[in-house]
């Protein structure tokens, strides 16, 4: 049915928003003790992302409903399944969205000390395990016919769903690199160019080393063995990927942090992509996977749920770009209100 | 204790203490957008600074709010994950719709509000903070009208082994959504009045800044005696209405356990569920709730004894919760009334101002007893009819759960003490208004109110 396969893609898309937009988010926050030097270097890293990070961060409470509403079983099965690793994804989410109000409310060093650390915690721990989670939904997961999880926290962590948390991880912290760069002036920013140019061969290392693991570890090329074209996904994500380098040497910030947008948008789709039609894979029998065909809602649900997102993505699109557009100078002294 | 046990534990805690913060995120963000919107109309700096010191307030309460409003977008997955396979056609599209059409807006102006003052014509900068009050408010309308469906599952089918949904509008719609949603919306905006008249009142007693905190009470004031009556009558609606539709919620709630006409309300009952009856009544006043939820003195109320016992609410909660809620409601006409007679005088009546400091916790406690009653109220049903809470959890380890509960209750825990702490450090300081340093202004920083 046509309408499974449009939600199948919009699923895809609003998780790659969230990894996105928040995903700068994450990078700065697992950025925060080593680019942070000074205090007034993490008041501007905050105040990068202060006027943002909420809005960025609804985009993965809407993936979350999306999965709700369109595909019911998926969010059903998917979230128990996780259950330890969606618990400490959202643990880590709530210390750190507190602690940006928190911090600057005591001026005792051990309380803002205490909210630095949970800012570091609170970002690098989503990070990796978004990463784990997807790498292991690419594998395949233990579950069987009704839908019950054979394993645990420590079944996630095989060899290739680390892999995909240290390439998320990298990913975001490449990311946040390039947003601290156009947000930033003097040492903070040099020193993140720095940062930026180091980190950049090491997430390429990494990615090829994922995309030569999934041909091993999933089934994920399947759907581009079959339909040859899909192979511009990748080789564009592999552009953007290359094009971070170009940009960072040519010292263009906007169109740095736009080519790591970019590559992660390529790289989620990328497992999207060859997913489909599955959402949730069963590493026991393909029999027991969940996907787009028998896991969605009714058709009813999925066509209002469709006018809902017509009109409203849009919207949101537009008023998120001109926040962006708003905050997008560099953050000055005045600035500092947390 | 078994899964179902601590999963609902687990649901409720997390609900529970996300709702500690969320009614005051409601009510403030409409009082705040009212004050700065004064401010552009009046040009009355004291506004501005209004807008300020109860905005500080607001986003400490606002970030709580919305970190522990994560975990309710994942919860049924996590916990309920039966429930959810069965009513995601109908539910999950709600909570969807929810993120899509307000949390963004919420989300999203709230960080406009928060950082462009600068930035922003005054005009344009009191929009987003209504942008924020309509994001907030809209979202709890979505997710009442969510509830609302468990308490009154309509326009669905069953189909494919689950509740498909049929007739969107009907769900939209319904009477219990629309009662509920006021009902709800209203007693937020009590609360927020009730902490903005606290917390003036506290300073008036000590006589610092008395303009501010004079016109800080009377905003609060005027929405609080408006608000107080708009929750009581639709408290009284919403009753009619749960009678009808979840006879056996009602009869919990009065503690009535003979079906009969002339259906008595009591002052004070002691439910003894073992014998179905009450161990003590005082009180009885005949055929009042009769009259109270059906028009009619001589109307015939259903009983507890007419539902087979496991299909009755726990009694005792639910009838005291309702008990405090109604008497809760009945104290904030009673109060808001005698500040609104006496506004132009106030200090000349420190009792009444001690009053209302102490009335602070009181909306706060109204909204979780009410949370009791609708919930509790509700059970054994998770969809009231149709689907038992028994049936509805996820299959996960009972040790998983009991660990993620103890680690939510550390953790909010925690995160309530501070968010309270500061809170009320930041109330007692009170405003600023000699030095605006964190956010300066055009040409104000100086202005001592008269």
């Amino acid at each position: 049915m046509v309408l499974q396969t449009i939600w199948f893609f919009l699923w895809g898309l609003l998780w790659a928003m969230y990894f996105m937009t928040d995903g700068f988010d994450l990078g700065i926050g697992t950025l925060y003790p080593i680019l942070g030097k000074s205090n007034e270097d993490k008041q501007t890293m905050i105040n990068a992302m202060g006027p943002l990070w909420d809005g960025n961060e609804v985009w993965l409470l809407t993936a979350g409903g999306v999965t709700f509403a369109a595909f019911p079983l998926v969010y059903a099965v998917m979230f128990s399944s996780l259950y330890t690793a969606l618990m400490l994804i959202l643990f880590a989410l709530i210390i750190r969205g507190v602690s940006f109000e928190f911090r600057n409310k005591i001026s005792h060093p051990g309380w803002i000390k205490v909210w630095d650390t949970c800012i570091f915690i609170g970002s690098v721990v989503p990070a990796i395990l978004f990463g784990v989670a997807f790498a292991n939904i690419f594998r395949g997961i233990p579950i069987n016919g009704e839908g019950l999880f054979q394993g645990n926290l420590f079944t996630l962590l095989n060899p290739y769903g680390l892999l995909g948390g240290v390439l998320f991880l990298l990913l975001f912290v490449q990311h946040g690199a390039n947003w601290i760069i156009v947000k930033s002036e003097g040492d903070l920013q040099a020193r993140a160019i720095d940062l930026s140019k180091k980190i950049w061969p090491i997430l390429v290392a990494v990615a090829v080393i994922f995309l030569v693991a999934s041909w091993f570890a999933t089934p994920l090329y399947k759907n581009y063995l079959a339909m040859p074209i899909l192979w511009l996904v990748i080789l564009g994500t592999v552009a953007a990927l290359l094009s971070i380098r170009l940009f960072l040497n040519q010292g263009n910030w906007f169109k740095t942090w736009f080519a790591s947008a970019f590559t992660i948008v390529g790289a989620t789709f990328f497992g999207v992509i060859g997913l489909y039609p599955n959402l949730f894979p069963s590493s026991i029998d393909p029999a027991f996977s969940l996907s787009a065909h028998n896991a969605s809602s009714s058709p009813l649900t999925l066509k209002i749920m469709l006018v809902v997102v017509i009109l409203f993505v849009p919207l949101v699109l537009a008023y998120q770009i001109w926040t962006y557009w708003m905050f997008k100078d560099k953050v000055t002294q005045e600035d500092w209100m947390y | 204790m078994d899964l179902v046990t601590l999963s609902r534990f687990q649901f409720a805690a997390t609900t529970m203490f996300h709702f500690l913060f969320v009614p005051l995120t409601l009510g403030l963000t409409i009082i705040i957008a009212y004050m700065e919107t004064k401010y552009v109309r009046t040009g009355d700096e004291t506004y501005l600074k209004m807008t300020k010191f109860w905005g500080k307030l607001f986003l400490i309460n606002f970030a709580v709010g919305v970190v522990t409003g994560i975990t309710l977008e994942f919860q049924f997955g996590t916990n309920w994950s039966k429930y959810s396979a069965y009513v995601g056609d109908v539910f999950g599209s709600l909570l969807a719709i929810e993120a899509t059409a307000t949390f963004f807006l919420e989300s999203t102006f709230i960080g406009v509000w928060v950082f462009g003052w600068k930035k922003l014509s005054k005009k344009a900068h009191a929009t987003t903070a209504w942008l924020v009050a309509l994001g907030s408010n809209l979202s709890a309308v979505w997710i009442l009208i969510a509830n609302a469906w468990m308490q009154s599952p309509v326009g669905f089918t069953f189909r494919n082994g689950r509740a498909e949904m049929v007739d969107f509008a009907a769900v939209l719609t319904q009477r219990f959504a629309i009662y509920k949603i006021i009902h709800t919306l209203s007693a937020a905006l009590v609360l927020a009045s009730f902490f903005i008249m606290g917390i003036s009142a506290y300073h008036l007693l000590k006589d610092r800044n008395k303009d501010f905190f004079t016109k800080s009470f009377r905003t609060g004031l005027g929405f609080g005696l408006i608000f107080a009556l708009v929750v009581f009558i639709m408290g009284d609606m919403n009753g009619v209405l749960v009678a009808e539709k979840q006879p056996a919620k009602l009869a919990a709630m009065e503690s009535l356990w003979e079906t009969q006409d002339m259906a008595p309300s009591y002052l004070f009952t002691w439910p003894d569920p073992e014998n179905e009856r009450n161990a003590i009544e005082i009180g009885r006043i005949p055929g009042l709730l009769s009259f109270l939820v059906k028009h009619d003195f001589n109307a015939v109320v259903p009983g507890l004894k007419d539902f087979p016992k496991e299909e009755r609410p726990p009694v005792l909660v639910t009838s005291y919760a309702f008990r405090g809620m109604v008497g809760l409601g009945v104290i904030f006409i009673l109060l808001t009334i005698f500040g609104w007679f006496k506004r132009k005088t106030l200090l000349d009546y420190p009792w009444y101002l001690r009053i209302m400091i102490l009335a602070i916790p009181l909306p706060y406690l109204a909204i979780q007893l009410g949370w009791l009653v609708t919930e509790l109220g509700r059970q054994p049903w998770l969809v009231y009819g149709i689907f038992k809470t028994a049936d509805g959890a996820s299959p996960v380890a009972a040790s998983q759960v009991a660990v993620s509960l103890v680690a939510f209750i550390l953790v909010y825990g925690l995160l309530g003490a501070a968010g309270f702490y500061l809170m009320y450090q930041k109330a007692i300081k009170g405003p600023d208004l000699e030095a605006e340093e964190t956010q300066p202004d055009d040409d104000s920083a100086e202005t001592q109110p008269a």
